[in-house]
């Protein structure tokens, strides 16, 4: 036995064999929290997620996790609303986080790139969809990655739906839709274009599908009556865009206006000013503040001198192109009620932009599938309509009317066909609760201010079809995705295993996190105090 | 002296890590063979800024000089909690004498080692404030004279803590203690008593002086590594919350440091050979009160109605700071 030092009886020990975790009262845990982005996304894309790899400079996994949820990050990245950068917790430190720049960056690179994606192992079943827009080739792409053999019926002649033939070029350029497109079709997906679903439940049986999705938009123009002599002169602004698209534009003359306050008022707008017409007026019968159109889209074409005229109806269209307008007022509640008093507008041609419906006639001779009184069709949760086998989605059932929201019904769809298929049910995994801006310690993150993209120079604006606004390159696409402050999911920043005051945290590594040593750990809560992104909770601690 | 502070990389060097930064520019905290000279399972309180500042400076040390390192500790809390017989904390050569001789037994230390021969093997002297603004000031000033090849750490938390918070010369002016009580017509410690004890080694002419706080990890590094890169007496005064003592939330230790420096009470320099040399600017300027009011020491302050006339006197204090140092300056700024 060794000899111990004077009055000195115990061997010496290390601290390790007091077990301070017996302290605690309060026991810190990780948890993900649920970004706004990812909640707020209507194609359920895992923003957070992806914008993670993209700011480590890795694009192609950033890219491969955006299409796991959204095979179209090119074409979201242009014409998306991006619900996500109104939901972003940045904005109430800055400015969001221009997510739909890094988006189009990404899905841009991956065009050029080549990168695809592999469909999924045969599962021997057959899937029809009909309509080859947003939420039908969305569907397509995630039932040929589950393995489901995809043939797509397309009434048009060329795929995209209202991404073609509704949406301007300067907005979503056509070489990026094709590529996009052509992705999709790469996996084995079959699109028969100029093939008008007539007898749908002769299509279904000929070609021995096994499921059905049904997403053939809303082409129907709505229209109004205005009495006129000169009904010529009137055009719906779908055939309009669709007729530019087309190559044979119609004669609009020098002097255009356009009746209503939608999006698409905004593009025939913008897209009869670069046809040539010298005024293009937009006529809304609220004012700017109502208009359901987007305030940038508004913005862009008021630079581009589209005009406006507010809280005006047209009562009547006159030989030689004078329209009398009623002018309106806005009650309490936001609606326009007349005011008895009227004014004139000189006009060449009136494009009607007031709304659009869903063509169901084929679906009338279909048992079981209901079609409400608005015309549109009705879906369970699962976008299954009321006939066992068909699906529906898009700008065809209840919801708003967005690419975003069509491609998010897209691959909500494939999944319950997928379940269906199998004889199962899809259900949802439960969501992790939203990160609020309160949950994240804002002090760590450096000031970074907003990358505003480039636009195109205001008279090639107003004279060509050339794409408006301009994207970001690499280092600038880098920067702005490290502008996101990663909300209630752990970036590993270490503030947790650097600022334990006992070590109980232990680091696993990159890319593992870390692991809490209840042993030691005391509850004093510094980990949650000073983690960036609220990705831990304090519970109370139960013995 | 400044480590690179790192722009728009998200958390740039605010975080202890980052995964998107060079490793150079992480800290020793973030690594994973970090030394953790104080181990787990010493019996410090929940939150305790002064084990958190001990391990921070230590691990530091440890890698400047390659783990060739031998500390010496004063009596006081950080002694008490990391050694209770027969255990230790420490993973790292250390031993205790008294509560007043701990820069003494350092300079001897050094003596001995290169007596030895051994003198690749540096020497860190450290204790709390009462140990170094108190009661071993004398050998400190000794340590400092003769120009002893030791650096030594001042973990302050402002008052004698282990011993049930009494005030000690470190204690600022207006702060409860249980010999400063918070009553009667200036409730607390007296205004314009006590020492800066930063300021009286600067005036030993030393190589090396810096203050530094728990809540800036990446700047108590850099200054750990510049004093361990210089021979002679070396000096750094950290900041350490007390939840106990300061009657502040143990999750709050970091913030209340934060707060100390971004209000200006406790500044961020360096000095060599008696001049400042370089100071560490305030990110986000805040009035006293944020820092105050964080503390159940100060709650006589914001009573009903509130002692302005003392926060008023605490934000001179931190204004004279401001403006002595140039916190307030682009130069050193902390990252943008």
């Amino acid at each position: 036995m060794e000899r111990k030092p004077f009055a000195i009886t115990l061997d010496p020990g290390s601290s390790l064999a007091n077990h301070t975790g017996n302290w605690r009262t309060m026991r810190p845990v990780y948890r993900d929290h649920l970004p706004p982005c990812n909640h707020a996304c209507p194609a359920g894309e895992n923003v957070q997620g992806w914008l993670y790899y993209a700011e480590e400079g890795d694009y192609e996994r950033a890219w491969r996790v955006l299409t796991n949820d959204n095979p179209f990050p090119a074409i979201h990245g242009r014409v998306c609303y991006h619900p996500c950068e109104t939901a972003c917790n940045r904005g109430q430190l800055d400015e969001a986080v221009g997510i739909h720049a890094v988006e189009r960056f990404l899905g841009d690179y991956a065009i050029q790139q080549g990168w695809r994606i592999e469909p999924g192992p045969p599962s021997g079943k057959k899937v029809l969809i009909v309509g080859a827009g947003p939420s039908g080739l969305s569907a397509a792409f995630h039932l040929a990655r589950f393995g489901h053999a995809v043939t797509i019926y397309e009434a048009g002649p060329k795929p995209g739906g209202m991404m073609r033939f509704g949406i301007p070029r300067y907005r979503l350029p056509r070489e990026v839709l094709d590529a996009e497109v052509a992705r999709v079709e790469a996996m084995g997906v079959t699109i028969h274009l100029n093939r008008r679903v007539e007898d749908l439940e002769a299509d279904i049986k000929n070609g021995g599908f096994h499921a059905t999705f049904l997403a053939i938009g809303a082409h129907l123009s709505k229209r109004v009556e205005i009495p006129g002599r000169d009904v010529g002169r009137i055009l719906d602004a779908l055939s309009f865009l669709k007729s530019v698209e087309t190559g044979e534009p119609p004669k609009i003359g020098r002097r255009v206006a356009i009746y209503g306050g939608g999006n698409t008022a905004i593009d025939a707008a913008r897209t009869a000013k670069r046809l040539g017409a010298e005024e293009a007026v937009i006529v809304y019968r609220r004012d700017r503040e109502h208009m359901p159109a987007h305030d940038f889209e508004v913005e862009e074409a008021l630079e581009e001198g589209v005009l406006t005229k507010w809280l005006r109806t047209i009562r009547q269209i006159d030989e030689g192109g004078t329209l009398t307008v009623e002018v309106m007022e806005l009650d309490k509640q936001g609606y326009p009620r007349p005011t008895g008093r009227f004014e004139t507008l000189e006009a060449d041609s009136v494009i009607l932009a007031l709304g659009q419906e869903v063509d169901t006639r084929f679906l009338r001779k279909v048992p079981g599938i209901e079609i409400s009184d608005d015309g549109v069709i009705q879906v369970d949760e699962t976008m299954m309509t009321g006939r066992t086998g068909i699906f529906a989605g898009g700008d065809m059932v209840p919801a708003e009317r967005t690419v975003t929201v069509a491609t998010g019904h897209g691959k909500k769809a494939a999944r319950h066909i997928d379940a269906y298929l199998r004889g199962v049910r899809y259900v949802k995994p439960p969501g992790n609760p939203l990160a609020t801006f309160d949950r994240l310690n804002t002090w760590y993150y450096t000031d970074a201010p907003h990358i505003h993209q480039p636009y195109l120079d205001r008279v090639r604006r107003q004279t060509t079809f050339d794409e408006v606004v301009l994207g970001l390159d690499e280092s600038t696409a880098l920067l702005e995705a490290r502008r996101c402050l990663s909300c209630g999911m752990c970036f590993e920043c270490d503030n947790c295993y650097g600022m334990c005051p006992d070590n109980a945290i232990i680091k696993l590594g990159p890319g593992k996190k870390y692991r809490i040593d209840y042993d030691y750990c005391k509850g004093c809560g510094i980990c949650a105090e000073e983690c960036p992104c609220g990705a831990i909770e304090m519970e109370k601690e139960i013995r | 002296m400044h480590y690179q502070r790192v722009k728009y990389y998200q958390t740039g060097t605010f975080t202890v890590g980052n995964r998107l930064l060079d490793e150079s520019n992480r800290t020793v905290q973030a690594r994973m063979d970090r030394t953790n000279s104080l181990n787990s399972g010493h019996r410090a309180c929940q939150g305790c800024g002064e084990a958190l500042g001990a391990r921070y400076a230590i691990d530091a040390a440890m890698r400047a000089v390659d783990n060739q390192l031998v500390a010496v500790n004063a009596t006081g809390c950080l002694e008490v909690f990391s050694s209770p017989y027969p255990e230790s904390a420490w993973q790292i050569p250390w031993l205790h004498s008294l509560f007043g001789n701990a820069p003494a037994v350092a300079s001897g230390v050094a003596a001995a080692l290169r007596a030895k021969g051994k003198d690749h093997i540096r020497v860190v002297g450290q204790g709390g404030d009462g140990a170094t603004v108190d009661i071993g000031f004398g050998c400190l000033s000794g340590m400092f004279e003769r120009n002893d090849d030791v650096l030594y750490i001042c973990y302050d938390n402002e008052a004698y803590m282990n011993t049930g918070v009494q005030r000690s010369g470190s204690t600022p002016p207006r702060a409860w203690t249980n010999t400063t009580p918070a009553v009667g017509p200036s409730p607390g410690n007296p205004m314009g008593v006590g020492k800066n004890v930063p300021r009286i080694a600067m005036a030993h002419g030393i190589p090396y002086v810096a203050t530094a706080s728990v809540a800036d990890l990446h700047d108590l590094e850099a200054k750990v590594f510049k004093a361990m890169g210089i021979h002679g007496a070396r000096y750094i005064h950290i900041h350490v919350p007390c939840p106990l003592g300061w009657k502040s939330d143990p999750a709050h230790t970091i913030k209340v440091a934060r707060m100390a420096i971004e209000s200006g009470l406790f500044p961020l320099f360096e000095a060599e050979y008696g001049r400042v040399t370089d100071r560490t600017s305030i990110r986000r300027k805040v009035p006293v009160e944020r820092y105050l009011e964080l503390q159940g020491r100060f709650a006589h302050l914001f009573g009903d109605p509130p002692d302005t006339e003392a926060i008023r006197a605490i934000q001179a204090i931190a204004d004279a700071n401001i403006d002595m140092y140039g916190l307030l300056s682009e130069e050193g700024q902390r990252g943008t």
